[in-house]
Order: structure tokens, then sequence, then C-alpha cells
């Protein structure tokens, strides 16, 4: 179980949240075609290590947050909202 | 005192017990306050305590602890009985009842011990090879046999209600410390001094591990304990076992209030611990191993630790005669205890050419043979002799002995530590896998580290501790002294796994694995650890391998001519022991298990007798009646059609959407355009997954410019207003929109029949109702019996129908109103089973259609999808495959011989029988057609509309001969609506 420090909410327990995908790709734009959309839809890599996760707050403040997370020890070393970019290893001061 | 002739001395938890009575195979024993099943069955005497799983050889207690393989009882009581309880952690209790295991008929005389002579014939994978055709015999003939003669604990086939079992309780604290031996108590003790708030968890009845076992840490331990007792922020549970470790600090732990059954027969037996910890000390320890050799599960044969617990603890000797068989210098503290207990003569065999601890045996006046192995022991149902070689003269020698104590070294407890992700090293000073954990995932100190002996156990807890304060930017009190006694210098272990000989050599007791079958999975070919573990059970029973697992893949490992390093252990998983699944469930089943949702009108519907059934997590009203059958249903429906009835249909998914984008929004969300749409006009619309296949339908209504009600179906509507959020916030973050669930602010009825219109105009003050003036389709606001409310002239059942929304709070008022303005035309309340009627007439779809795998093309609704602008799921729903003229389609079935029921889920088959093309979604018996009615899903079903099918229930033995029609099968034109 994992515990995700919400930026509107504070920590809270996985159990209030519903995962939703990889967050790193986003749709393909209309006119993109058939191929754009299978892999959009079907095609997932699944990284061990570092993951950039949507995770929406459903028991909570419903926001959509992205979730920066280690798929093999469970860290989380950033949240933020959708629109902002991943920051950089160097960013996070790592 | 004397509860029995071995009892020898006071232990350490029976010193004040007083004496209790329990049964043992329906035979009376004394024991004391304090006793386990085991340790009094042994002051007794009794060594026989179960046969053994396979070959039903006679077993006894191996251990003192919770890794037990062997003794393992049936409890029975007033709940029933409960297999596979551990009888060396079973604590007795007055007319505690329990019973031996897989004997027949009885434990002394068992007739599948034949097993234990053809054991030859009986290798690892023989039920596999042997039982192979013909295959109907498996199941009616080999399984039941085998299962017959084989297994443990039996398990009632009927269980009675049983009383809420255990319960669940949230804990947190900075740090959890598991396991109370000299580092965890030393941990515990200096976090707690920090003013750290710490927990400490121990699943044995008394704290202190190791120390318990060994006279010098006495005075120690009595003292750190009076100082943990003093600290107010540090709590200490007993009897209860970490079970698995989540990540991000969660734990689950078990704690055991066996002890309170007694006193409180009803109340649970176990509390369940979820425990968040900021930093997590694992003082886990190590496991005693075994050492195979022939003879190794006789009963009498059992870990030295264990000797000398039963010693210690309850002060029972488990022998006088006793042989020892060691391979380092800690086991030999059970010969020098039994021997301080007056014990006959000692042997000690220890494969060492030199020991510190023996020149120290020695010295008291016993018996060591080093460089020497036990070869076999000697006994059937209990131990008498064993045969010894000097590995320097290859002569065997026979030594009488009334028990033998094996220690083949000592493995770290790292089931937790490698459920953090610990990674195992081979070490050779503790011929063992140690694990090895990032600072970031936890901490351990002591033995689970590989260190040998309690004081530098004690000493690493008080580093762990300083690391996990300075983590926690907390500093340490300087400690003057920890008062750790002095320990003599040991001498080094050397790896011990298996003594060859003629014989069965065990490495896993429970499930009777030799190192026969070891080796014959590597010959086989199940080479790797994992493939040997599934292939031979090794290590998959209850105790898990704690005591041989290893010892299992040295096996391996010689096998493959390879080091044990190489081979590895099997992955440990939660739980790290067995759990009863009751403990999990605690409170949380029957009506627990999930939340209700009531709709506001609930006391209304009960009082009209209403049956209700669950739809989502609502409650709702199938029925108004509590007879059996169709025929209250179909006078529901009758009323509809005919005059006028009335349904609660509040559950509705209901979402507000506003903004100034809203119909831009819900043109992306939706398969068909919204932004056409008139205010004060409701459409019904479609959504799609990105994927191309429906998710939900439902009437959408535009109160105003920027205003829309969507309604979804009762069970999707937390789904869908995910999905819109969802979206909302990642491709649609730049629209002006917000969605609000208001489904539960607002009760909805629906209003259906040819008198709707005449019973609403009554109540309805403000809206002119005539069809030119609010037309189908139609959405306006409204008073309702003087309650502001809103109409929609929206029809699920085909007829003329209005639905009204009131807010929750007044549903009753608004209701009641109509029932009275309808009793002129005898208003008749419906429920879920005649919507459900009404709707197939129709042909309308509700769940069982839009299960998950149609498309808007399979329910006839392809044209409906906009040609312009993209919506969610548009370029998918055009993949060929989805859009194939042989896909699964929506039709309609009537028998052929109308007085033939249909049955939901017949499959339906061509009349040749030559393939199944399709099944039965919803059937109802009709009333406005002759007979019953269907829906299906027919492979190319529209091009199929007039062709006869069979419909068939293999199940129920059904058979019945069908026409494939058109799914709207009453009113095609849906003039009845519109009128």
């Amino acid at each position: 179980m994992l515990h995700i420090p919400c930026p509107w909410c504070g920590e809270r327990d996985e159990a209030e949240f519903r995962y939703r995908g990889d967050a790193s790709r986003s749709r393909p734009a209309a006119d993109a075609g058939l191929e754009a959309f299978v892999e959009h839809v079907y095609e997932r890599v699944n990284p061990l290590g570092w993951h950039i996760e949507w995770w929406l707050h459903v028991a909570g403040c419903r926001k959509l947050l992205k979730v920066e997370r280690d798929t093999e020890t469970h860290q989380i070393r950033w949240v933020g909202n959708p629109g902002d970019p991943v920051p950089s290893k160097d960013e996070l001061h790592l | 005192m004397n509860h029995g002739p071995s009892r020898v001395a006071d232990g350490l938890l029976t010193r004040a017990g007083g004496a209790v009575q329990f049964f043992f195979d329906g035979r009376a024993v004394q024991g004391v306050t304090g006793d386990t099943v085991a340790s009094a069955l042994l002051a007794n005497g009794c060594l026989l305590l179960g046969r053994s799983f396979k070959y039903h050889r006679p077993r006894g207690p191996f251990t003192c602890g919770p890794h037990e393989p062997c003794a393992l009882v049936d409890v029975l009581s007033a709940a029933g009985r409960e297999p596979n309880r551990s009888a060396t952690t079973l604590e007795i209790y007055q007319g505690l009842n329990v019973r031996s295991q897989n004997r027949w008929p009885s434990l002394r005389f068992d007739t599948l011990a034949i097993n234990d002579w053809l054991g030859r014939f009986l290798p690892a994978g023989f039920y596999y090879k042997t039982f192979m055709a013909p295959g109907w015999a498996w199941e009616r003939i080999y399984e039941p046999l085998i299962r017959r003669a084989a297994g443990l604990g039996r398990i009632d086939q009927h269980i009675g209600k049983c009383p809420i079992r255990a319960e669940t309780v949230h804990e947190r604290t900075d740090v959890l410390v598991v396991g109370a031996g000299p580092a965890g108590i030393t941990a515990t003790y200096r976090l707690g001094q920090s003013g750290l708030k710490v927990m400490l968890v121990e699943r044995d009845v008394i704290l202190g591990g190791g120390t318990i076992l060994d006279a010098h840490w006495t005075e120690w331990r009595k003292q750190m304990l009076e100082r943990l007792s003093a600290l107010a922020n540090v709590r200490a549970l007993t009897r209860t076992t970490v079970l698995s470790a989540y990540g991000h600090g969660i734990f689950a732990a078990l704690e055991d209030l066996g002890a309170n059954m007694q006193q409180e027969p009803a109340g649970p037996r176990e509390r369940l611990h979820i425990i968040r910890a900021r930093r997590v000390v694992l003082t886990t320890g190590a496991v005693e191993r075994l050492i195979a050799f022939p003879g190794n599960d006789i009963p009498g044969v059992m870990l030295a630790g264990a000797a000398l617990a039963y010693l210690r603890r309850y002060g029972v000797a488990v022998g006088r005669r006793p042989a020892l068989f060691v391979n380092s210098d800690e086991a030999y503290d059970a010969a020098f205890a039994l021997q301080a207990t007056g014990a006959e003569s000692i042997n000690i065999i220890d494969i060492r050419s030199e020991s510190r601890a023996a020149e120290r045996a020695r010295a008291a006046g016993i018996t060591v043979r080093l460089g020497s192995v036990i070869v076999k022991a000697i006994g059937r149902s209990a131990v008498r002799a064993v045969c010894i070689r000097e590995q320097s003269r290859r002569r065997q020698v026979t030594l009488a002995a009334d028990c033998v104590l094996i220690s083949g070294g000592y493995s770290p407890a790292h089931a937790l530590a490698s459920q953090l992700g610990a990674a195992l090293r081979w070490q050779n000073a503790v011929a063992a896998f140690v694990p090895e954990l990032s600072a970031q995932l936890g901490n351990l100190a002591g033995a689970v580290r590989g260190l040998v002996g309690l004081a530098s156990a004690a000493r690493d807890g008080e580093a762990a501790a300083a690391a996990v304060a300075c983590s926690l930017h907390q500093s340490l009190a300087p400690e003057a002294d920890l008062r750790i006694p002095h320990e003599p210098p040991s001498s080094p272990l050397q790896d011990l796994w298996e003594v060859r000989d003629v014989g069965k050599a065990f490495v896993d007791l429970q499930n009777d694995v030799t190192t026969d079958d070891v080796r014959l999975a590597q010959r086989e070919g199940y080479e790797h650890v994992e493939q040997m573990k599934r292939y031979t059970t090794h290590s998959m029973a209850s105790d898990q391998g704690n005591i041989g697992g290893l010892v299992g893949t040295a096996v391996l490992a010689t096998a493959r001519g390879i080091h044990v390093a190489d081979v590895g252990l099997s992955k440990p998983r939660p739980f790290a022991t067995p759990v009863p699944l009751g403990a999990l469930a605690g409170t949380q089943f029957g009506k627990h298990l999930k939340p209700t949702r009531r709709l506001p009108l609930e006391a209304w519907h009960r009082a009209a007798g209403a049956t209700f059934v669950t739809a989502g997590y609502w409650l709702r009203p199938l029925v108004y009646s509590h007879e059996p059958g169709w025929e209250p249903v179909m006078r529901e429906a009758r009323a509809v059609r005919h005059s006028v009835g009335i349904s609660d249909v509040s559950s509705l998914g209901k979402i507000d959407v506003q903004g100034p984008d809203a119909a831009r929004f819900l043109d992306f969300i939706y398969a068909n355009a919204f932004s056409t749409l008139d205010v004060g006009r409701a459409r019904y619309g479609l959504m799609l997954r990105e994927d191309g296949i429906l998710l939900d339908d439902g009437t959408t209504a535009r109160l105003g410019h920027d205003h829309f009600l969507v309604t979804t179906t009762t069970a999707n509507s937390a789904n869908v207003l995910e999905h819109m959020e969802f979206h909302l916030q990642t491709v649609c973050a730049e629209f002006d929109v917000l969605c609000t669930d208001v489904g539960d602010q607002w009760a909805q009825f629906s209003l259906a029949g040819p008198r709707a219109r005449e019973v609403l105009g009554t109540v309805v003050s403000d809206l002119e109702l005539s069809n030119r003036a609010f037309p189908f389709m139609a959405v306006a606001s409204a008073t309702v019996a003087n309650i502001p409310g809103r109409v929609f002239r929206i029809s699920f059942s085909g007829e003329l129908a209005f639905e009204v929304a009131i807010p929750a709070r007044y549903a009753s008022k608004a209701w009641t109103a109509l029932l009275d303005a309808g009793r002129a035309f005898d208003i008749t309340p419906y429920g879920l089973d005649a919507l459900n009627l009404l709707r197939i007439e129709k042909g309308h779809v509700a769940g069982a259609e839009l299960n998950g795998n149609t498309t808007a093309g399979d329910l006839g609704f392809g044209r409906m999808l906009k040609k312009k602008g993209d919506f969610i799921g548009r370029t998918l729903a055009r993949r060929p495959g989805l859009n194939a003229p042989d896909r699964s389609q929506l039709v309609g079935v009537r028998p052929t011989d109308r007085a033939q029921p249909l049955r939901n889920g017949m499959q339906l088959v061509t009349p040749d029988d030559a393939a199944i093309v399709g099944f039965i979604t919803s059937s109802v018996p009709s009333i406005a057609l002759d007979g019953w009615v269907g829906l299906a899903l027919v492979a190319g079903g529209r091009d199929r509309i007039g062709q006869h099918l069979v419909g068939k229930s293999p199940v129920q033995q059904e058979s019945v001969g069908v026409e494939l029609v058109d799914s709207r099968m009453f009113d095609p034109e849906n003039l009845r609506a519109r009128c």
C-alpha cells in the first residue's frame, strides 16, 4: 500500500485514490490515425524503476495528480498537477 | 510440583501455574497454566502427536514454537472444528478438546501407514505420473482417493454461523520494532528514551526472545522490561505476529486473543493490526534448522533449541538420555541445561574436529564425539537409539538414546526483510543467506543480520536505534551502561546439511519431502529452486520451510554440483505465517462487506410490501410482493401498459455539468452531439471508452445554454463521473466546465402509462403538459405538489411517460401527491422487474447488453456516432474488427412454441447443432405479446432475423426452439411514447 502526498490534502492512503495509468503519454490528436490510437490505448512499457503515473483522488479533493513512483521500491519522489512538467533528477536535488 | 513425570523443574511460564485438564483424542491430560498442548503432553511422556501427510509416519513435536511442521492438531469447540493448529503454540485451558490428525482408526494404529512401506513407489510427482488415464477417472476415483489418504486437518463440511471472529485496528507509530529479543528490546528502549513513539511487536507470549533461554540473561531481561514499562511512549504487544510488509511503512500484524477465550468465549479470537510506521527495525532473529539423515522425523527427534525451550519455559525434559547432533557451539546449551536437571547420560555428536564448547562439555562430564555424524535414528513411534560414524574411522557405533536433539545452524528469519525488497547474500560464518536492506526501506539488527550471540545482538540493536533516531532527526540520550552480560567466546560453525544412508531423510517434515525427492526433481530437470519447490512441494506447507528450506537448497546444490549460494531460496511472500481467513475479514462480512445506499423512499417501499434487490450499492424495490413467480411482476407491468404506474428511479446517476464549454465538453465525452440540443430538450446519449467499446448510456437534458444534466445507469455513475473528471483535467484541461455529482440531491420518479398525463396534470401547477406544448423529450422546471422540481418527458417503458425530479428531502410529499392523484386510475407502483419486462418488450438495452464487449454498432446505434468532430473512442470504434458483419448483434428472440419459457444465458445453437452463434442476455414473460420474449446477442444477428435457432441450457438440460426477431418487439415506431 502506498502513501501519496496529495498537494491539496496532505499525505493520504492509497485506498483514497484511483489509479489511472501511465501519465507520460498523452492522447493523440484527433486526426493522428488508427496506429497512433492503437499504440496509445494498448501499447505500454512496464518499467522497473521510475514511472510517471496518474492518480485521481476520488475520496478526497477529486484532483488528478501526476506522481513519479519507483515500481520496484514504491518510493514516491515527486507529485504534481497534471500540467506540471516532471522535474529532472537535478531539480529534485537527488 | 509434579504435573507429569517429565516435569523436572520450574518453568518460566509454568512456575506459578495451577492444574489444568484438557483432552487429547478424548483422553484427559493434566497440565498446568502456561503449558502448550505439546509441553503438557511431553510432560506426561507422550511423544506421539500425529501422523505425517503422505506416508502416515508417526510424528511428535519437532520445535517449541511457531514453525512446527509435525505437531498439528484439530481444535474442537462449540464453534466447530479448527484444523492445523500448532500444538507447540496452542495454550491449554480447562476443557480444551484437541484431536490428532491424519490417522484412521487411531493414532497408535493407522491403516494407511502402509504408505510408508510403499514409500519407494510414491516419490515426488507420483500422482501426476501414475493417475493419468482414463481422464474421467481422475475426478471420480483418483482425486477422492488421494484426498482421503493425504492431508492433515479436516475442515467441517458445514460451518455454523460464527460470531465475529476478529477485529481490525489501525495503529500509527514513529518506529515499529519487530521481534523482542536482545536486539529488539535494546533498540526499543533506546528509541523510547529519545521520546519517539515505539511499537514493539513480539509473537511469543512474553518478551525476551533468545534471552529467555539463557539464565545469564535473566537479570538483564528483567531490568530492561522494567525500563520499557516505565516509558509511556513505548507500547509492547505480545502474541502478535507481523504477517506482511507492504511498503511505505505499512504492516499487518495478527494478535492472538486465544488466551481470552476462556473468559469471553464469544469475543473475537484475533485482532488484526494495520500498522503505519515511519521507520521499521526488524529484529526477527534466526531460526534453527534441521539436519537431514534417515529417521530424522521419528518422535523424539527435535531441534536442540526446542529441547532447551521446553526445559526453560515449561520445566519439561524431553528425554533423560539425549543424543545431540550439532555443528555449532550455541547448540551445546541444551546439553548443559539438561545435565543441570539430572539427565542420565548425554552424548554430543559434533561434526567439527574442535570446539570450545566441547571442551567445556567434557569438563562437565558430558561425552562429546568430535568429527562424528549420526547416520540414522532407530525407532518407530519413539527413538530408541542412534547409529553414529566417526568420519576418520568409518566405524559405526550404536548408542542408546531416548531423544535426538539436532541443530544444523541458524538461518536469519528474513521473510519480512525480503518482502521489503532485501537482497539475500550468502555468509559463510553462519552458513546461511543473510538479508541486506537499504536503510531507506528498513533497518535490520541482531541475528537476522547474521550476528552470533545475544550480546552482539544487543549491541547491534543499540546501533540500529542510533541510525533510526538520526534519520528522524532525534538524538539518542547518552546511556551509561546497558549491562550486557559477558559471553564466552565461541568456535565457528561448520556447515552440515545431510548425512546419506539408507532410509528416508526428510527436508520438509510437514509435506513429507525427502532428500531423494529433491534429487529426483533435479534429475527430471526441475533444477531451479522454485521449480524444485513446486515439483516436490518442499517448503509449501504451513510452516513454509522455515526449518528445512535451506537444507533442501543445499541438497539441490550438491546434486547440481554448484555452491548453495548459487541456488538461492524460494521467494517468501506474504503472509509470513498462516492466517485464518476470518481474521482478515474481521467484521467485513455479510451486510458489512460493502456499503448500502438507500432510496429516500425506502420506508414507503417497505411498508408497501416491496421485495428488495441490490443494484450497484443501491437497495431497490424489485416487486411490490413477496409472492414467488412472475404474476405480481406482470400485474405491475400491465398497469403501466393499460393505465398508469409509478416507479422510483432515484438511484440513476445524475451529474450536473455547467460552464461556458459544457456543450463542447459533452460533444467530446459522448459519441453523439449535444451542442445541437435545444435548451429545454433531452437526448439519449452513448458514451464510448477510448477503445471504441460502449461505456454507458443515458439521457442528457439541456437545462440552460451552459447547463446540462447527465443521467447515467445506476451501477456506472461513479465511473462516468471519474471518466469525465479525468478528461477534464487532461485532454480538456483548458475547458471551463464543472461536473458535480447530484445523484443524492434529487429523487426521481417515472410516471408511465396512457393516463400519466392526466395524473401529473393534477399536481403540476405551472406547466402545460399537452403533446404540443410539452412534446416527447421535452424538459422543464415545474412546481410539483407545491415543490419546485423538474419534469422530463422521457420513457424507458415505451409508454407515455414523465420523469419527475424532486429535491430528495421532499421525495415523500411529491410521491404521495402523485399516488393520490392517480388513485382514480388505479395507479400502481412498479419495481425493477416490471421495469425490466417493459424495456425488454421495447428492445431497450440495459446492463446485460452494455456488458463491456459491445459496440454502438452491435446494439444497432451505429448511425448515432457523429461524423464530424473528435470524441472519445472515435478512432478505435472504426476499426474493421469492431465493424465486422459477423459480430454479435442485438436481436429479439421468441420461442417458436409460445408456451415455452426462455432463460437468461441460454446458448443459441443452429438447428443442426453445428455451432453456437449467440446467447440470450435478458428474457421475461411478455404481457404485450404472446409468451416469452428476450433479447440476445447473435453473430451477424441482424441478417439472421427470421431464422430459427435452438436455445439450450446444458446445466438445466433445457432446450427450446426460438425465432429471431427485430429487437423492437413492441410498438417499433414508438408511437405510444410520443402521443
